[in-house]
C-alpha cells in the first residue's frame, strides 16, 4: 500500500506578493532593440512620419475609446492595444498591401493600420451601421477584407488555425502572398496552436505566426500558465522562429520584413515571439491586482511613440513643430470620428437577418 | 439510370466538382493515399494530385481550421472527418467560426466550405462512435445541414453543397456506404438544398424519416401495409433548412404523424418537427404526434443492449399503431 503524503499541495504557481527580494516582478523580457538606423532600414523620413503618425493615431484612437466608453456610450468587452502599437505598426509597414493579417480581439491597432478609418472603427465600438463591420461585430470583430485584413476574432486561439488556412489559400493559388497570425499568450496554451504548427510545418505553408507575449493572460502572468519560453514551442516543430523587441518599431519592421522574405522565397512557417507590454488593463473592468504600478512605469519608460519621437528629433528626421503638426491632425481625426460615430444610425432593425448567408432571400428557421 | 453505391455516389459527385472547379480541394484523415477510410475518395489522388487531395494528420481542429481559412481566402474545401463523432474536435471552428465569420464581419467574408463524413451510429461501436450530430449543428445558424438516405440523392446534394457559397455540413453513414440504389445520370445532377421528397405515398399516416432512419421506415411501412395500413414517407433529406410546407400537406391528408431520428430525443429534429406541426396543423390532427428516438442514454456495446438502444421497425410499427389508435 502507498503511504499517505504528508506537507502542502499547490498548483498553479502564486502570482504577486510572494517575492522575497522587493524587486519588481517583470511580466516579459525585452530583448535588445535592434542598432540600425532608419537608413540602414530602407526607412525614408516620410516613411517614418507616416509611422508615427499610425502610432500616435492608435493610441489616441483607443484613449478616446476608452472615454466614449467610460461615458456609456458603448458596452460590450473593450480590450485597449496601448504600448502595443509598435508591433501593428512594425509589421504592416514590412509587410506587402496584399499579405494577410488575422489577429485577437485586441484588434482595433490592426484595423486601422490596415485601412479601417478613424470614422469606421469608432463607428463599429459604438455599433453603428457605419462601422466597418457594419456595427455587426464591434470591438473584437474590426475587419477588413479587400485589404486582406480578416479581422480580430474571439475564441482565444481560434484563429490560429484559420491563418493557417488563409497560407494555405496562398500555397495553393501560388499568388506570392503570405499570411500572418497574431494572438496572445494566453493562445500558446491551446491545443490549435500545435495542432496547426503541426501541419504548417508539414504542408509548408507561408504562414508567420506571432506572439504577442505582453506578459499577461488575462490577469494570469505568462510564467503563470505556460511553461519554458513560448518561442521554445518552434523547436518541437523544427520551425523557424525569432524573438523581437516589440516597444520599438524598428526591430519588428526590421525582423519581420526579413522573415517576410524568407517565408515568401522559401514557402516555410515561422513562430515569431515579440515581447510587449499592455497598459491598460485587460478590458475595461479589470481591476489589475495581479501586477504593481512599478511594473507598468518600468515599461512605460520604454513606450514605442515616445521612443520614436525621440529618434526623430534627435536625428534630425523632422522638427518638434512638424511632430505637433501630425499629432494635432490625428487629434482631429479622431475627435471627428466620435463625432462621426454618435451622429451615425444604428443598423435597421432588418439588418438583424442580413450577412447570415449569401443568397438574397435565406431561409430562417422560425 | 445508373444502380450505384452510396460511396460511388459521394465520389462522382466529388469528382465531377473537382473536375469543374480548381478551387474544390479535398482533406482529411486517409482521403489521398489510402483512397478513403470509406473509399469515398477512391481514384481521387491519381486524377488530381497531391495538390488538390490532401492527407491530414489527426487534428480535426486544426485542419478544420485550415479549411476554414481556405475558404475565407478564396477556395472551396471539402473537409472530411472520419466520422462526425470526431468533428466534435473542430467543433470551435464549424459552430464559432465558420458559421458566424460572414456575419460578424458585416457580410465581408464569405465561407463556402463542406464538412462531410459519416454521422451517427454504426453498430457495436461504443458510446464515443455513435452519436448523430444533424441535428445539434442544424441548431446553429449560418450553417445548413445535410443527411441523406440513399445515393440518388447524396449525389444530387453533395454536388449542391458543394457549390454553396456558405458552410454546408453534408452526413453519411458507415452503414449505407455500400447501399445501391438507382442514380440519375443526368448530366450535373443537382438536387436543390432544402427540398425533401415524398418516397412513398400513403393515406394513414404520414412518417417522417431522414438518413438511416428512412430505410427503418420503409420496413415498417412493408409491414403495416400488410395489415392495410398505409404509410406516407417523407424523407426531408436536408436537415436545414427544413422543407416544412411538404410535410404539413402531407399531414393534412393523412392527420397523423410518426418522427423517426437517429438522435437522442431531447431538442432533436423529432421534437423540432413534433413542435412544427402542432403550430401549423393543430387543427388537423387526429392523435398526438409520436416519435421514434434513441434513448436518453449512451450506446452501449454488448449485443443485446445495442438492439434494445437502437430504434427497431417494432418501434415504428407501435407509434404507427398508437396514432391510429390500432392497439
Ligand atoms: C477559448 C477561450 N477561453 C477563454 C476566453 C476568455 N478570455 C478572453 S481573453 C483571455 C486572455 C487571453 O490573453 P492573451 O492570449 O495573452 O491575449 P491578450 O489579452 O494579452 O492580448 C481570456 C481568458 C476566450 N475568449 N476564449
Ligand atoms: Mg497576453
Amino acid at each position: 500500500m502507498a503511504k499517505k503524503k504528508s506537507g502542502n499541495v499547490e498548483f498553479a504557481p502564486r502570482g504577486i506578493g510572494d517575492e522575497k527580494s522587493g524587486a519588481v516582478q517583470k511580466g516579459v523580457d525585452l530583448p535588445a532593440a535592434t542598432k540600425s538606423k532608419h537608413k540602414d532600414l530602407g526607412l525614408s523620413a516620410a516613411k517614418l512620419k507616416a509611422m508615427y503618425e499610425q502610432m500616435y493615431l492608435q493610441r489616441r484612437f483607443e484613449e478616446r475609446a476608452m472615454q466614449q466608453y467610460q461615458k456609456g456610450k458603448f458596452g460590450g468587452f473593450l480590450h485597449l492595444y496601448i504600448g502595443q502599437e509598435a508591433i501593428s505598426t512594425g509589421t504592416t509597414f514590412a509587410l506587402n498591401d496584399d499579405d494577410d493579417i488575422i489577429t485577437a480581439y485586441r484588434d482595433h491597432g490592426w484595423g486601422l493600420c490596415r485601412g479601417i478609418s478613424a470614422n469606421e472603427g469608432m463607428a463599429e465600438l459604438f455599433g453603428k451601421a457605419t462601422g466597418c463591420s457594419r456595427g455587426k461585430g464591434g470591438s473584437m470583430h474590426f475587419a477588413k477584407a479587400e485589404n486582406h485584413f480578416w479581422g480580430g476574432y474571439g475564441i482565444v486561439g481560434g484563429h490560429i488555425p484559420i491563418g493557417g488556412g488563409l497560407a494555405f489559400a496562398n500555397k495553393y493559388e501560388q499568388n506570392g502572398r503570405i499570411s500572418t497570425c497574431f494572438f496572445g499568450d494566453g493562445a500558446v496554451d491551446q491545443g490549435a496552436l500545435h495542432e496547426t504548427f503541426n501541419i504548417a510545418q508539414l504542408w509548408k505553408l507561408p504562414a508567420i505566426f506571432v506572439v504577442e507575449n505582453n506578459g499577461y493572460s488575462m490577469g494570469t502572468a505568462a510564467r503563470r500558465h505556460t511553461v519554458a519560453d513560448i518561442v521554445d514551442r518552434a523547436d518541437g516543430y523544427g520551425m523557424k522562429s525569432a524573438v523581437i523587441n516589440g516597444m520599438d518599431v524598428f526591430s519588428v519592421y526590421e525582423k519581420m520584413k526579413e522573415i517576410a522574405d524568407d517565408v515568401r522565397k522559401n514557402s516555410e512557417p515561422w513562430f515569431v515571439e515579440i515581447r510587449t507590454y499592455r497598459y491598460r488593463g485587460h478590458s475595461m473592468s479589470d481591476p489589475q491586482k495581479y501586477r504593481t504600478k512599478e511594473e507598468l512605469e518600468e515599461y512605460q519608460k520604454n513606450d514605442p511613440i515616445e521612443r520614436l519621437k525621440t529618434y526623430i528629433l534627435e536625428n534630425d528626421i523632422a522638427k518638434e513643430a512638424a511632430l505637433e503638426k501630425i499629432e494635432e491632425k490625428v487629434e482631429q481625426e479622431v475627435l471627428d470620428a466620435v463625432e462621426f460615430a454618435d451622429n451615425s444610425d444604428f443598423p435597421k432593425d432588418e439588418e438583424l437577418y442580413e450577412d447570415m448567408f449569401v443568397e438574397d432571400d435565406p431561409y430562417f428557421h422560425t | 439510370m445508373a444502380e450505384l453505391q452510396f460511396r460511388e455516389a459521394i465520389k462522382a459527385a466529388i469528382d465531377e466538382e473537382m473536375a469543374k472547379d480548381e478551387k474544390v480541394l479535398i482533406m482529411g484523415e486517409e482521403v489521398a493515399e489510402y483512397n478513403g477510410a470509406y473509399k469515398t475518395t477512391e481514384g481521387l489522388l491519381d486524377k488530381y494530385g497531391y495538390k488538390r487531395v490532401i492527407d491530414t494528420p489527426i487534428s480535426e481542429l486544426g485542419f478544420a481550421g485550415i479549411g476554414v481559412g481556405a475558404a475565407m481566402n478564396g477556395l472551396r474545401p471539402i473537409v472530411e472527418f472520419m466520422t462526425f463523432n470526431f468533428a466534435v474536435l473542430a467543433a470551435d471552428q464549424i459552430i464559432n467560426h465558420a458559421s458566424k465569420v460572414k456575419y460578424m464581419t458585416g457580410g465581408q467574408i464569405d465561407c463556402p466550405i463542406v464538412f462531410r463524413g459519416p454521422n451517427a451510429s454504426a453498430g457495436q461501436l461504443g458510446a464515443t462512435h455513435s452519436v448523430a450530430y444533424d441535428s445539434m449543428y442544424a441548431h446553429f445558424p449560418g450553417l445548413k445541414v445535410i443527411y441523406t438516405s440513399e445515393p440518388d440523392d447524396a449525389k444530387g446534394l453533395l454536388k449542391s453543397a458543394i457549390r454553396d457559397d456558405n458552410p454546408v455540413l453534408f452526413m453519411e453513414s458507415e452503414q449505407m456506404y455500400g447501399l445501391k440504389g438507382e442514380v440519375s445520370d443526368e448530366e450535373d445532377y443537382i438536387i436543390p438544398i432544402g427540398k425533401g421528397k415524398i418516397k412513398r405515398e400513403g393515406e394513414h399516416v404520414t412518417l417522417v424519416a431522414h438518413g438511416k432512419m428512412y430505410h427503418l421506415a420503409v420496413q415498417a411501412a412493408k409491414e403495416l401495409a400488410k395489415d392495410g395500413v398505409e404509410c406516407e414517407i417523407i424523407d426531408p433529406r436536408t436537415v436545414k433548412p427544413l422543407d416544412l410546407p411538404l410535410i404539413i400537406e402531407s399531414i393534412k391528408k393523412t392527420n397523423r404523424c410518426v418522427i423517426l431520428d437517429e438522435a437522442h430525443p431531447f431538442g432533436g429534429l423529432a421534437a423540432e418537427v413534433g413542435f412544427l406541426i402542432q403550430r401549423e396543423a393543430f387543427d388537423y390532427l387526429d392523435a398526438p404526434v409520436q416519435r421514434v428516438t434513441l434513448p436518453d442514454v449512451c450506446a452501449p456495446f454488448a449485443k443485446n443492449l445495442f438492439d434494445l438502444w437502437y430504434p427497431s421497425v417494432k418501434q415504428v410499427v407501435d407509434a404507427v399503431n398508437q396514432v391510429t389508435y390500432r392497439n
